[in-house]
């Protein structure tokens, strides 16, 4: 059974008097559990496809079914509710609460999404962490830690809420070459154990191929879908 | 909560320069608005007591169109001995009420047998005028004290008028009065002491025993003008007046009309005007500290949604609602409010103490070197830290709004 499926997705963007076709008429179906990789250029609409797939942003046309549920049609509060429960996020910059440390990043979404009691959150936090090779830094506030670390424990917070799918807009753009591959191999772990689908970006042709599913975007069409599991 | 306090706290923490000007600026404001009340309040109340315990008393108790025809001292219009009678009786039963006085007033003419002028006499009871009117002895600057001074055939001659005559203590004078059925009477008397007057140069109340006045006048019976009446609180004499006009069965007609009017030191001296517009004062400074505090607070609230607008954004992507987004931006607020006011209210009360301290004197009227006492309310300390409390979290409620309201796709894109 498909996790998500669009029809003839589109969105255009007009800026005064020009009009941006950011993805056009994509169709595609994703496999629960599923490691994909989106590939393509700068521009050719990768990180639009992801947002709306993640209900950040809404299409211009064409339809969209995450988890069964029609996500075109969600308010802002409804939307937000459905990523709470459904979506974890991987951002490129890691988007980590400055003033939080490690362990409390992991948690916050548990916290202030899911109001979780403390004990599950706790033991909860703890096996993320573990996970993650970061046990020993949870008392950290990002600052300290380095960029490889940060996006560990982003990984960890996207995959505490226990969600279907996890979105990773390029995640390892900010690493260098060693530490992505570290990243990505952690990704595809976690998809193994916890059976989470993984879908990411990237324009890094050198770990494009740790994805399963690899779908090419050019000038906002999907080219092609290649892999194990296309 | 625990955890949005957490995170307000720390975000406040993480721009510790900025939150600290914020937080200094409100607690400056409250310390002021502190002070001022204090100070304010201890001037006020000193020149409050000085009135109503030298001359006026915490409330009069007169005959219906008493007071609206003063000036003339009108004999026909003094309460009967059964009114007297009545009101004593009320008087009697109302707890908060410390001492009474009756007095009897006239117009009379004042000798020295070379010169004469005129005089308003008041007849009093001297230990019930002395207890009722306790600052009374301080307005004798020369001469016998309060109770000794109105024995009687003895007067008590205001300032100006006995330095106008070279009256002095000890002099031999004579008042000359018409009754209410015309008669002329006279009666001579011994300056027993020279009275002070209590707001400065002017007055022409002299005092001479009751029964004396009763002589002059050829009463029999007990007429009186006037009853002054001391309250164990000045600050719950609205409610003994109630009191009064309840007991005596006065209702807003026969206020109005004839029988028995009652009135507080507020409605019988212009001095209230004055303690009002310090009441006003008071809430124009209270009005520049909710200026002070909404200002400071919108600026910094501002300023933390405009440089968090990518953690907004990241935190309304994972899935936090919109409201729990305003929430965190208001307890922010609410924090800066809070440690502003309990800092403030603690410098306020360190200020207020340090002023006891240095007992700073001020003169009002002819009373010097009064000693400045300020005090200050536990209700005044809520009151101005609910304000700043409150008025920070609503300061805080359109930065807060508009975070709330960002699409998480903007807000991550932001620069």
């Amino acid at each position: 059974m498909s996790l998500i499926a669009a029809q003839n997705l589109s969105k255009t963007y007009a800026t005064d008097s020009v009009e941006v076709k950011a993805v056009q008429s994509v169709s595609f179906e994703i496999k629960a559990g599923s490691f994909l990789c989106f590939v393509g250029p700068s521009g050719s609409g990768k990180t639009t496809l992801l947002n709306l797939i993640g209900c950040l942003d809404k299409p211009s046309n064409g339809s969209l079914e995450v988890a069964g549920v029609d996500v075109l049609h969600l308010d802002r509060k409804a939307a937000a509710a459905f990523r709470g429960e459904n979506i974890g996020f991987v951002f490129q910059s890691f988007n980590l609460m400055p003033v939080l440390t490690a362990f409390e990043n992991i948690e916050y979404p548990l916290v202030m999404v899911q109001n979780k009691p403390p004990e599950s959150r706790r033991a909860r936090v703890l096996e993320l962490l573990e996970a993650v090779g970061m046990s020993d830094q949870k008392s950290k506030f990002p600052e300290q830690l380095s960029g490889g670390q940060k996006q560990r424990i982003a990984i960890a917070r996207a995959l505490v809420t226990q969600p279907k799918l996890v979105l990773a807009d390029e995640p390892t753009a900010n690493l260098d070459h060693e530490t992505a591959y570290t990243i990505i191999r952690l990704m595809k772990k976690m998809r193994d154990d916890l059976n989470t689908t993984f879908i990411f970006s990237t324009h890094d042709t050198r770990i494009i191929g740790e994805a399963e599913i690899v779908c090419t975007l050019e000038d906002g069409k999907l080219v092609r879908c290649e892999g194990t599991h296309a | 909560m625990r955890n949005l306090f957490k995170i307000a706290l720390r975000n406040l923490r993480r721009f510790k320069r900025r939150s600290a000007l914020t937080i200094s600026l409100i607690a400056f404001g409250v310390l002021f608005v502190l002070v001022f009340v204090a100070v304010t309040a201890s001037i006020k109340d000193f020149m409050i007591a000085q009135i109503t315990d030298s001359y006026l008393g915490a409330l009069q108790i007169h005959r219906g169109g008493y007071v609206a025809s003063i000036e003339s001292l009108p004999l026909n219009l003094n309460l009967t001995p059964a009114a007297v009678s009545q009101i004593e009786k009320t008087l009697a039963g109302i707890q908060e009420i410390e001492a009474y006085s009756e007095r009897i007033k006239f117009g009379a003419l004042f000798s020295n047998f070379t010169e004469t002028t005129n005089i308003r006499i008041n007849g009093v009871y001297p230990e019930k005028e002395c207890a009722a009117l306790p600052q009374m002895l301080s307005r004798i600057s020369e001469g016998e004290k309060c109770v000794r001074a109105l024995e009687k055939g003895k007067i008590l001659v205001p300032k100006l008028l006995a330095q106008g005559f070279g009256a002095k203590v000890g002099d031999t004078v004579v008042v000359v009065a018409t009754n209410k059925d015309g008669s002329v009477n006279g009666k001579t008397f011994l300056v027993s002491g020279i009275l002070e007057s209590a707001t400065g140069p002017g007055g022409r109340d002299g005092y001479i025993n009751f029964d004396d006045a009763k002589e002059i006048l050829r009463i029999s019976g007990k007429d009186v003008s006037e009853i002054v009446v001391r309250v164990k609180s000045l600050a719950r004499v609205e409610e003994v007046a109630q009191s009064i006009r309840d007991g005596l069965g006065l209702g807003e007609k026969k206020q109005k009309g004839g029988g028995i009017e009652v009135h507080t030191w507020s409605q019988l001296s212009p001095f209230a005007n004055i303690a009002n517009m310090i009441d006003l004062m008071t809430l124009f400074i209270k009005l520049m500290l909710i200026a002070i505090v909404l200002i400071s607070i919108l600026n910094v609230m501002i300023m933390a949604v405009y440089e968090r607008v990518r953690e907004i954004g990241t935190i309304a992507a994972i899935g936090t609602l919109p409201s729990k987004i305003l929430s965190l931006f208001l307890v922010e607020g609410f924090c800066l409010g809070l440690t502003g006011a309990i800092v403030g209210v603690c410098f306020g009360l360190g200020v207020i103490f340090a002023l006891n301290l240095s007992k700073i004197t001020f003169n009002f009227g002819q009373a010097t070197g009064l000693v400045l006492a300020p005090t200050i309310a536990p209700m005044e300390l809520v009151t101005a830290s609910l304000m700043v409390i409150i008025v920070s979290v609503l300061a805080s409620l359109q930065p807060a709004y508009k975070a709330s309201r960002m699409e998480p796709i903007d807000a991550l894109r932001h620069i």
